[in-house]
């Protein structure tokens, strides 16, 4: 046992609007695995949706208890984005055996938590549930998309002064759940280690770009005109990797993998509003040839400079590769060099 | 009765019970979110990045639907590389969804303190308890490895956007292939040692009831989780539990160079072929505005409206030809005709033993496969075929998932998405009543749940729903 006398935290997990990906992609959890990663937080489950035995009225008992008081709520994570509609009345989502709107239940149970959780873009910002005109008027916990507010309005705090702890993401890499839980387990978690969206800065301070295999590439503006091609995806593929706020490239998904190594754009899915991009998806918008969306804290002129000379400059080996799928040109031995 | 948890999405069951016993059963979706309606006016290439985020567990199947119904519009097929990639993707996701939900999702409603007095309680309690259950520890590692199949060939899972009209976005050098092979010979140990106790090569091979009876008593209950589960399904008789209408569709699983590995068709009676065209959707029952009858997803309309009257669900009611069917692992093999399969169903129809044995025998058969199309990967040549849009269009693009058929209807006028319209498996399967009163395939196979004494919510009735591996998210999207 980590720390045998300490009171275990009481975690409720709800899945609202949404698709359920965010618990899938925690289950890929490993070194250790969900279960034992929990379990070395101290985080004991009240109840989880996939993998909890009481379903019906032995849970909608147990909601009842957490809001009169008569069980401890330490940590509130809603999955899945709130949905208001229609016209406000939340009906598109009913909590089964209760007919009630489940925005209803989620606010009252986020007023007794110690902590509550947003668990991926939709239960932060309203994500992909928000897309194509909101048809379901989904939210976030504490935002609609880049507005404050959302259900529990932007004043909101817990019972520790923290706001809603978003871990933004489409999914949530398991990490991202894990460590933050643990933090807040440990105590060390401050408003401090969230940034401006409410995401925790341990994996919002960094870019996807960091790390990226590209990174040639992009430093020579070689670029994948088609999907499968190696080449940097920032000039025509709709990569957003420079600008969104992740640290997929260094962390990895599924033991060696991520968007960019998938071979497709990084779509900034921690951002709020990344599901209405306003152009196609993996198409760059530009203007006069220029990308619109430059690279974050790069001036524009520095980058056009940039890329213009590093085009200039490219070689052959980058040109060809980039609009390969495998590598055509290996690197050159470099005349009397040893690598 | 609801919510349900330990499936996917969320879900409530309205039971009418008379003398201890289920008389009829409605049905309910509870979410709605508008997938279709969001499409509306988009570029067709963006259904990538919306339609698998649709669903959390079956994401890349609707990425492979999605890219059947693009790759229909533009013409397109993918190179052999293409096809072995996107099959070796989309098995990695079923055979994970057929782990989790065995082992997280059914067992451990036979853990529950109602069957506390079964002389094989202690040895499933043990086992497969909520949370506290050695197998879920380790099934989780294992199915973690096994994903990272997904890392290498898909970028991550869920939610990938590597699967292309024509193919996939990330070509297998000769070094992935290596590992990829590496990655299943874990988990097949793992099969072999933790869920069957037996080679993958002797449960495919088991080709009737008697061989599987033998199968069973030829070594101890406790040997592996599968016959765990059989020593259970024996002592509780699951196989009179739960049955459904016995008439099975399945799309066809898995293609090389447009064909199928498992026969796509119908099975009523008999194996017959499939017209999808024959498939239309029905609101009567389902809170949608009102239309003037069931359509076929082409012309499908979905504009929801939370007032009808005699409403019950958000779930619209496919049919085919105007009847229900079942879908899901039991109708791909009955459909397929694995011997055992059609033997089982023969002599006891569609239940919650054969949905399960089904799904088990299902893993063997496609991780075979697997480790076979990873060997047939060929580093260097193509990966993915490039065609553009056309302005106008209509295709369709049809998959199997875990769970069972999913379709994808797509038209396109001046370059973008008119309609959109999305059949799940779970549609099926758990759908509403019709306009003609036919209650759905689960409504159907609740009929005649028995109680046990003093319960007001039925185990039975955990057990026959969760039978079927309902996905609620994908069912109403």
């Amino acid at each position: 046992m980590a720390d045998a006398d300490r009171q275990p935290l009481n975690l409720l997990w709800l899945q609202s609007g949404g698709c359920g990906g965010c618990t899938l992609s925690l289950m890929c959890a490993e070194s250790p695995d969900l279960f034992t990663t929990f379990e070395s937080a101290g985080i004991h489950i009240l109840w989880h949706p996939s993998i909890s035995e009481a379903s019906g009225t032995e849970f909608i008992d147990l909601l009842e208890r957490i809001i009169k008081g008569e069980e401890r709520l330490d940590l509130l994570c809603l999955e899945g984005a709130v949905v208001c509609g229609p016209n406000g009345s939340g009906k598109f989502h009913h909590l089964s055996g209760t007919g009630e709107p489940m925005m209803k239940w989620v606010a009252k149970l986020a007023s007794v938590a110690r902590h509550v959780v947003a668990v991926g873009s939709c239960a932060a910002y309203g994500g992909i549930t928000a897309a194509g005109g909101n048809p379901s008027e989904a939210c976030g916990l504490q935002f609609d998309e880049t507005i404050d507010g959302g259900l529990l309005g932007k004043d909101f705090t817990d019972q520790q002064g923290l706001p809603v702890i978003n871990i933004a993401g489409c999914p949530v890499h398991p990490n991202w759940v894990t460590e933050t839980l643990l933090q807040i387990s440990s105590g060390e978690l401050q408003r401090d280690h969230l940034d401006e969206w409410g995401r925790p800065r341990s994996y919002a301070d960094h870019l996807v770009h960091h790390g990226c295999p590209r990174n040639e590439f992009y430093e020579y503006k070689a670029s994948a005109v088609k999907p499968s091609d190696l080449g940097c995806m920032m000039e025509h593929m709709g990569c957003l990797g420079t600008q969104a706020h992740a640290d997929c490239n260094t962390r990895l998904w599924n033991g060696e993998g991520s968007c960019l190594r998938g071979g497709y754009a990084c779509i900034n899915c921690t951002a709020p509003g990344f599901e209405e991009p306003g152009h196609p998806f993996t198409e760059t918008p530009k203007i006069a040839g220029i990308p619109v969306g430059l690279p974050t804290d790069m001036p524009k002129a520095w980058f056009v400079a940039l890329a213009s000379l590093s085009k200039a400059a490219t070689p052959k080996r980058l040109k060809e590769n980039a609009v390969a799928d495998h590598i055509r040109v290996p690197p050159k031995r470099r005349v009397g060099g040893k690598s | 009765m609801g919510p349900f948890n330990r499936v996917e999405g969320d879900l409530e069951v309205t039971l009418d019970i008379e003398e201890e016993r289920v008389k009829t059963a409605q049905v309910s979706s509870s979410l709605y979110r508008g997938f279709e309606q969001m499409l509306q006016g988009k570029e067709p290439g963006d259904a990538l990045v919306y339609t698998p985020r649709i669903c959390g567990i079956c994401s890349v199947s609707q990425s492979v639907a999605a890219a059947r119904a693009l790759a229909d519009l533009q013409g397109v097929t993918p190179p052999p590389n293409g096809d072995l990639a996107i099959n070796l993707i989309l098995a990695n996701e079923n055979v994970a969804d057929h782990l989790t939900h065995f082992y997280l999702f059914f067992m451990p409603d036979f853990a529950r303190e109602t069957y506390r007095s079964e002389p094989w309680y202690p040895m499933v309690e043990k086992r497969f308890r909520a949370q506290a259950g050695t197998a879920a520890q380790e099934m989780l590692p294992a199915r973690a490895q096994f994903m990272h199949l997904m890392g290498l060939m898909a970028g991550k899972w869920p939610h990938s956007l590597a699967i292309q009209p024509g193919g996939t976005t990330r070509a297998i050098e000769m070094q992935e292939k290596a590992r990829l092979q590496a990655i299943l010979f874990g988990f097949r140990r793992f099969l072999e040692n933790t869920l069957y106790g037996d080679s993958l090569e002797h449960i495919v091979a088991l080709d009737s009831t008697a061989a599987l009876e033998q199968w069973i008593d030829a070594r101890d209950p406790e040997s592996s989780d599968f016959r765990r589960f059989l020593e259970v399904a024996r002592q509780l008789d699951l196989q009179q539990l739960g049955r459904g209408n016995d008439r099975f569709m399945s799309y066809g699983a898995y293609r090389l160079q447009g064909e199928p590995i498992f026969k796509q068709g119908l099975w009523d009676q008999e194996a017959q072929l499939l017209d999808t065209s024959r498939i239309t959707e029905d609101v009567s029952h389902s809170w949608m505005a009102h239309q003037t009858g069931p359509k076929h997803p082409f012309e499908g309309i979905t504009l929801p409206d939370a007032d009808v009257e005699h409403a019950y669900t958000w779930c619209k009611a496919p049919r085919l030809d105007g009847q229900v069917v079942e879908v899901g692992a039991l109708a791909r093999q009955q459909v397929d005709g694995h011997p055992l399969i059609r033997e089982l169903v023969s002599d006891s129809g569609g239940n919650v033993r054969n949905r399960v044995i089904a799904r088990l025998l299902e893993i063997a058969r496609v991780v075979m496969r697997m480790e076979a199309w990873a060997k047939e990967l060929k580093p260097g040549e193509a990966i993915c075929h490039h065609k553009p849009f056309p302005q106008e269009a209509q295709g369709f693009g049809l998959v199997e998932a875990a769970r069972g058929s999913l379709g994808h209807w797509i038209k396109i006028k001046h370059g973008r998405i008119l309609n959109y319209q999305i059949i799940a498996p779970t549609t099926w399967n758990f759908s509403p009543r019709d306009n003609e009163g036919q209650p759905g395939a689960l409504e159907i196979a609740l009929e005649g749940a028995t109680l046990r004494a003093g319960e007001k919510e039925p185990v039975s009735v955990q057990h026959i729903v969760r039978s079927f591996d309902p996905c609620m998210v994908c069912t109403v999207h």
